[in-house]
Parts: structure tokens; C-alpha cells; sequence
């Protein structure tokens, strides 16, 4: 280097400067800045669509797990004189606290706001929404002394246990629907206790859809590991062409395969009339295949099975041949060759795509809504069966985010052995 | 993997077997698709195969699931609503994700795989919560039952496949092209139409494809966020096979099937263009 040149760029206190007199460690650290604000600009749309159109929604709706303002804001004035009360002595509250309930009764009959507190506190105990029904007709006629008054309008309120509870869920927030969730109730007394089996629903739901979900994930791979065994070995041109096979099925729309499996496996469907038509089986014998757990199983494992198998295929295709060739040569039999050598490098795609299925199976909808039946439905329908049919908003929620809570942990998983960026589609 | 000249019989015998067995697994995968196909035809409203169809009778055979479906303002509706909910969700999606997608690439990029996380996450998510979220946040700011509602949603919902196969053509990119194009005077944007785009064009139609299937096979989020004005062919037949079940379905259901080996085409004709770009060749 020309040490002119070299000396000119250095200024007295020997660092090195640019051209415009500015340090080059300054310029190096103001230009990196700006590589990387400019990287983040281009990704900023993005990543502010995604937080309004998704996150927000997703997460105001998990915050309705815990939500509980109804209760405080219609009974407003009887609430905060609650806190007072003991619910572990054998006292109703006293005659303030009646006057106040008949205030805020008063007051809620004006707004129609009586109906939503009784039937929110109804999920805690029934006979609430019928309480403050009867309670809510009769408001405008109550009169001193209330506690009197309202013990005759329905003798429920002379019910300590009522009271208990009023005063359990009179907070803004509450733990009980993820209770319910994890089908556990509160005694009047507050004691957690766990519902007898006959009341349970959702550990058995969850657990259902864990299996199941396993299930789907083994079959996927069972399945697809032959074939893409067979699609990696085969000359490309021959494999190209199978690869329609999978290919296929992946991009055809998931009602169309959900209303193929109906059509194949109902009642009187394709398997069915073929079965007795071979008489396998009597007409009479038909099987049912369909809107039960059977259906879900193996609709979704077709539906599924790509998802297995193109992870499975890229991996396979950069196994050296030459491994199982010098397996051999050193006197390994076919199998021990295939066993020892060619599966364990396999494992990454084996993990790939196992993981991938099963995210995508416990979190699954519409296969189960349409073939699922009784026993084939999963976390999912119940889930949208509380947000449309119950209107159990607050159950909706606390599922939902114990069943988000799982797909995270799997999706960090996920990253974990396989990279986010790793993941590729078709 | 042809059968060498020295194998034994039992190698024989197994790669018989071995061809047999994913014989059937393929059969497994491609015969519901196929299935559908001609039980579209039925000339009455079952779902299976009857005598006179299985003897080739033409009697067997109608069109009339295709005439009902042409005819039907309810399904013509449907298919029309698929159609502007997917190419405006689709638009959003591509060049949102395109963009991030560049950024994403970039060597300066802070934080990619927490930032890449986020932005897969649509993809991720069961769709039954995503659903439920949208149900509540998009009825409070009264975009609930609107087009525009629900294209905002599945163009979120489809984003993530943009940006995966966006970020995948981008990995072979030579960043020293767009040096050499602004050192011979192209501005910024000049450099991005002329050189960036048709580079990374492949994948950016595929990623549009994706976000595309996405908006046109949901049917959970148009459920929750939509109603009978937004309805789409995927809730039509979700309706459809849950109320009466009639082989109109399968009439809808042969159309798409037909629709998507237009996709698959494409998308396969427009990898191997992307490979011979970057000098790939099979």
C-alpha cells in the first residue's frame, strides 16, 4: 500500500478516518445503523398488519379467559361492601348489603343489565340466571327492610352458599372458566376440587385429542416413509411423475377430500356397497366408518400425509447411496444395513414432519366437525361450539389458550430441532 | 433402484412386496380425488356408484349436478365471493410478505428467527382460535361481516407462505447484482423492477399461489368473521355436508379438483424455471 495514502487517513489520535474526516469506525458503526434500520423498515408493514389483523384479536380474545368486569360494574354498590363480609362465618350479610343489592337491581333493571350477571355467575352455579331473573321482574316493587324483602322475592338469596359465590366472583378477573376447563369446580366454601368422572369433559377431550392426534401422526409416518423412500431412490424423471401423487392430494381443497371420504366411507358408500358387493360382508352387517373416531382418523391422515412425506423426501434425497453401499461391503445384511445405517439419517425429516403433523392435528376443525360424529370431535369443535352455540365465551377462551399454550411449546420445539427458516413448502 | 442381476429370492420376493405395499399407499393418496370424479355424474342424488353407472349405462349418467350448480344463485355467489376475497387477500399477502421478505434476507437483519417466528405464526396457530379472535376483535370495530373484514383476515392468514418461499428463493441471491447495478447508475427502485424482481419472481408467484389456496379453501375464519354475504365455495360445501348432502358437492368438488392441477402445474413448472435461474438443473 502507498504509505501517503495510508498516513493521509489517519488523524491525530491515530485512528483511521474516511474521506470526509469522520473516524471509520464511527462511519462503519453509523453505516451498519443504517443497513439495519433499513432492514427493519421493509419488514415494519408486515410485521404491523400481522399485530392488527392477528395478534390483537388473538390476544383480546384469550384475555376474555380471565375477564370478569360484569359482575363489579352491574352490581356496582354491593360489590365493594361484600369485601367486608365474612364468607367463612354463618352470617348473611347484613341489611346494607341488602339495600345495596336492591339499589343495583333498581339501577340494572333501567340498563337490562340483570340478565348478564346472571348468567355469567349461572356458569358457576345453576339457578343463578333463574335468581336473578325473578329478582329482576320484581326490582321496582322492593321496599325496607330489603333483606326481608328480597328473601321473599326469592328465598335463594337467604342462601349463604349464594352469597359465598356472589362474593367469589365479584372480582374483575377471574380463574373460574379455566377451572371449568380443566373440569374443576369450586366448593361454596372456594376449595378447588376436581369433577367426578361423569362430569368430566374436557381432560378427556384434551386427552382424545392428544391421542389422536399421536395416532394420526404414527399412520402418517408409517405410510409415508415407504413412499418417499421409494420416490427418494427412483430416477428423477419416474419420481417427478409419482410426486403428482402427493402433490395432488396437497393442493386439492380439504372440503373436496373431506366430501371424498364421505362418499367412501359412509353407510352407503363406495367401501361399504363394495364390501357387500364381494360379499365380504351382509347388507345388513354394513360398517360404520363415518361421524365417528375411525372417520377422523383416517380422513385426516390422508389429508395430512404430504405434510409427512416432503419433509421425509428431502431429507431422504441427500443420503448418500454410497453409505448403504459400504454398509454392505462390510458385511452388513440388507436389513441391518437399512436399520443401522440409512434410518438414523433420517431421523431429521422423521422429526420434521412428525412435529409438523402433529401441530396441525391437534388444532384441527373441519375434518372432525364433518366426519368426526360423537367420538371423532376434538378440542377444536368443542371450541367452536362454546364461542357459536353455548355462548360460553369466557370456556371458548380459557380452551383455546391452554390448546395455544400446547401448539407453542411444539412450535418452539419445532424451531428448535428443525430452524423456522428451514421450512418449506411444495 | 432396479433389481440387481445377483439378487436372491428373497430380494427378489421383497422388492416385489416393497413395490406392492407403496402401490397401495399411493392408491390411498389419489383414489378419494379420483373417487369424486365420476360420482359427479350420478344421475341420481346418491353418493356411491349405482348398478346402472358400474354397467356404463349412459341412463346412469346425468350432468345435472353441473347444471344445478351453474344455475344456482346461491353457488354462483359463492364462487364469485371465493374469487374477490382470494385475489384481494392474495395482493395484500404477496406484497407485504415480498417486502418483509427482502428485509428478512438482509445480513443487517436483527433478531431474524424471533422476528421470522412472529411472522409464521399465522400458519401455526389453529385456526379455530385464530377464528375466535377475529370473531370478537373485528365485530368491535365493525369490520365483522364485511368483505373487507375477511380479506384482511386470510391475508394474514396467507402472509407466512409468502414469506417462506419469498426468504427460500432468496437464499441463493448473488447481492453482488444489485451493487453492480447501482454502481452502473440504476437508482433503488430502478435496481429493484429490473433485477430483483424478475430474480425472485418465481417464488413470489408461488408464494401468491399459496396465499391463494389459503383464502380459497378457508372455510373457518369466513365463519366466524363473514356471514351469508361473504360466503365462499368451502363454507357452501361445509353447509352443504352438513345439512343435505347432495352430489352437487361433488360436482364443486370435480371443478377444484381440476382447478388444482392448474395450481400444482404452475407451481412445478415455476420451481423448475427458479431452479434453471440459479443454475440447478435436474
Amino acid at each position: 500500500m502507498n504509505t501517503d495514502l495510508a498516513q493521509s487517513n489517519v488523524n491525530e489520535s491515530g485512528e483511521m478516518i474516511t474521506a470526509d474526516g469522520v473516524p471509520l469506525r464511527i462511519s462503519l458503526l453509523r453505516a451498519k445503523k443504517r443497513a439495519r434500520n433499513r432492514a427493519l423498515l421493509l419488514v415494519a408493514p408486515l410485521f404491523l398488519f400481522i399485530l392488527v389483523t392477528f395478534f390483537i384479536p388473538i390476544i383480546s380474545m384469550l384475555f376474555r379467559s380471565v375477564e370478569n368486569q360484569v359482575v363489579g360494574d352491574v352490581l356496582h354498590r354491593t360489590v365493594p361492601l361484600l369485601q367486608q363480609w365474612d364468607e367463612h362465618g354463618s352470617d348473611l350479610p347484613n341489611e346494607e348489603i341488602y339495600a345495596a343489592l336492591a339499589e343495583d337491581f333498581k339501577e340494572a333493571f333501567e340498563n337490562k343489565s340483570a340478565g348478564s350477571v346472571g348468567r355469567r355467575l349461572n356458569y358457576e352455579q345453576s339457578g343463578f340466571s333463574g335468581l336473578f331473573r325473578s329478582t329482576n321482574r320484581k326490582a321496582r316493587k322492593l321496599e325496607p327492610p330489603f333483606k326481608e324483602a328480597l328473601i321473599k322475592v326469592d328465598k335463594d338469596w337467604g342462601d349463604i352458599d349464594v352469597w359465598r359465590v356472589l362474593k367469589r366472583e365479584s372480582g374483575s378477573y377471574t380463574l373460574s372458566y379455566y377451572l371449568a376447563a380443566l373440569d374443576s369446580s369450586y366448593t361454596p366454601t372456594g376449595e378447588v376440587y376436581k369433577n367426578d368422572a361423569s362430569n368430566s369433559i374436557y381432560l378427556p377431550l384434551f386427552w382424545r385429542t392428544l391421542w389422536m392426534s399421536l395416532l394420526i401422526t404414527v399412520l402418517c409416518l408409517i405410510l409415508a416413509y415407504p413412499i418417499s423412500y421409494l420416490l427418494s431412490t427412483l430416477p428423477i424423471k419416474t419420481s417427478n411423475l409419482l410426486m403428482i401423487l402427493v402433490l395432488l392430494p396437497f393442493w386439492t381443497s380439504l372440503l373436496v377430500r373431506t366430501s371424498a371420504w364421505i362418499a367412501l366411507l359412509q353407510k352407503e358408500g363406495v367401501i361399504n356397497d363394495l364390501l357387500v358387493a364381494i360379499r365380504f360382508i351382509g347388507d345388513d352387517q354394513r360398517l360404520t366408518m363415518i361421524h365417528n373416531a375411525t372417520g377422523t382418523i383416517v380422513a385426516m391422515t390422508h389429508v395430512l400425509l404430504p405434510f409427512m412425506v416432503l419433509p421425509l423426501y428431502s431429507v431422504m434425497k441427500t443420503i448418500p447411496p454410497s453409505y448403504m453401499r459400504a454398509a454392505r461391503s462390510l458385511g452388513a445384511t440388507p436389513f441391518t444395513a437399512f436399520v443401522r445405517i440409512y434410518m438414523p439419517n433420517t431421523v431429521p425429516g422423521i422429526g420434521a414432519g412428525a412435529i409438523l403433523v402433529f401441530i396441525i392435528s391437534i388444532g384441527y376443525y373441519i375434518t372432525p366437525a364433518l366426519v368426526g360424529g360423537q367420538s371423532g370431535t376434538l378440542i377444536s369443535n368443542f371450541i367452536a361450539y362454546h364461542l357459536s352455540s353455548s355462548l360460553n365465551w369466557g370456556l371458548a377462551a380459557a380452551l383455546g389458550t391452554i390448546l395455544l399454550g400446547a401448539v407453542m411449546v411444539l412450535y418452539i420445539v419445532y424451531d428448535k430441532i428443525v430452524g423456522i427458516d428451514n421450512m418449506k413448502m411444495g | 433402484m432396479a433389481l440387481p442381476l445377483h439378487a436372491t429370492t428373497g430380494e427378489k420376493i421383497w422388492y416385489y412386496v416393497y413395490r406392492a405395499i407403496c402401490g397401495l399407499i399411493f392408491f390411498f393418496l389419489i383414489a378419494p380425488i379420483v373417487v369424486v370424479i365420476p360420482l359427479s355424474f350420478n344421475a341420481v342424488p346418491f353418493f356411491t356408484f349405482t348398478p346402472e353407472m358400474l354397467a356404463f349405462d349412459p341412463a346412469g349418467y346425468s350432468l345435472k349436478w353441473y347444471q344445478e350448480f351453474f344455475g344456482s344463485l346461491n353457488w354462483q355467489g359463492a364462487v364469485k365471493n371465493s374469487f374477490i376475497l382470494a385475489v384481494f387477500s392474495t395482493l395484500i399477502a404477496t406484497v407485504l410478505g415480498t417486502i418483509a421478505a427482502l428485509g428478512l434476507s438482509r445480513a443487517e437483519m436483527p433478531a431474524k428467527t424471533l422476528i421470522m417466528g412472529i411472522l409464521i405464526s399465522p400458519m401455526v396457530v389453529p385456526i379455530i382460535i385464530a377464528a375466535a379472535g377475529m370473531f370478537f376483535f373485528y365485530s368491535d370495530i365493525g369490520l365483522a361481516s364485511t368483505h373487507f373484514g375477511v380479506i384482511l383476515a386470510h391475508a394474514a392468514l396467507g402472509t407466512p407462505f409468502v414469506v417462506i418461499t419469498v426468504t427460500a428463493t432468496l437464499v441463493g441471491f448473488d447481492h453482488s447484482l444489485t451493487r453492480a447495478a447501482a454502481m452502473l447508475g440504476a437508482t433503488p427502485t430502478r435496481t429493484f423492477f429490473k433485477i430483483i424482481v424478475p430474480l425472485i419472481l418465481p417464488g413470489v408467484i408461488s408464494g401468491a399461489l399459496f396465499a391463494f389456496v389459503t383464502s380459497f379453501d378457508e372455510v373457518v375464519v369466513v365463519r366466524f368473521v363473514g356471514s351469508y354475504q361473504q360466503r365462499t365455495i368451502p363454507w357452501a360445501m361445509f353447509s352443504g355436508l352438513r345439512e343435505q348432502i347432495s352430489p352437487t358437492i361433488l360436482a364443486v368438488a370435480t371443478l377444484l379438483v381440476l382447478l388444482s392441477i392448474l395450481m400444482l402445474t404452475t407451481v412445478e413448472l415455476l420451481r423448475r424455471r427458479n431452479d434453471r435461474i440459479r443454475g440447478i438443473t435436474n
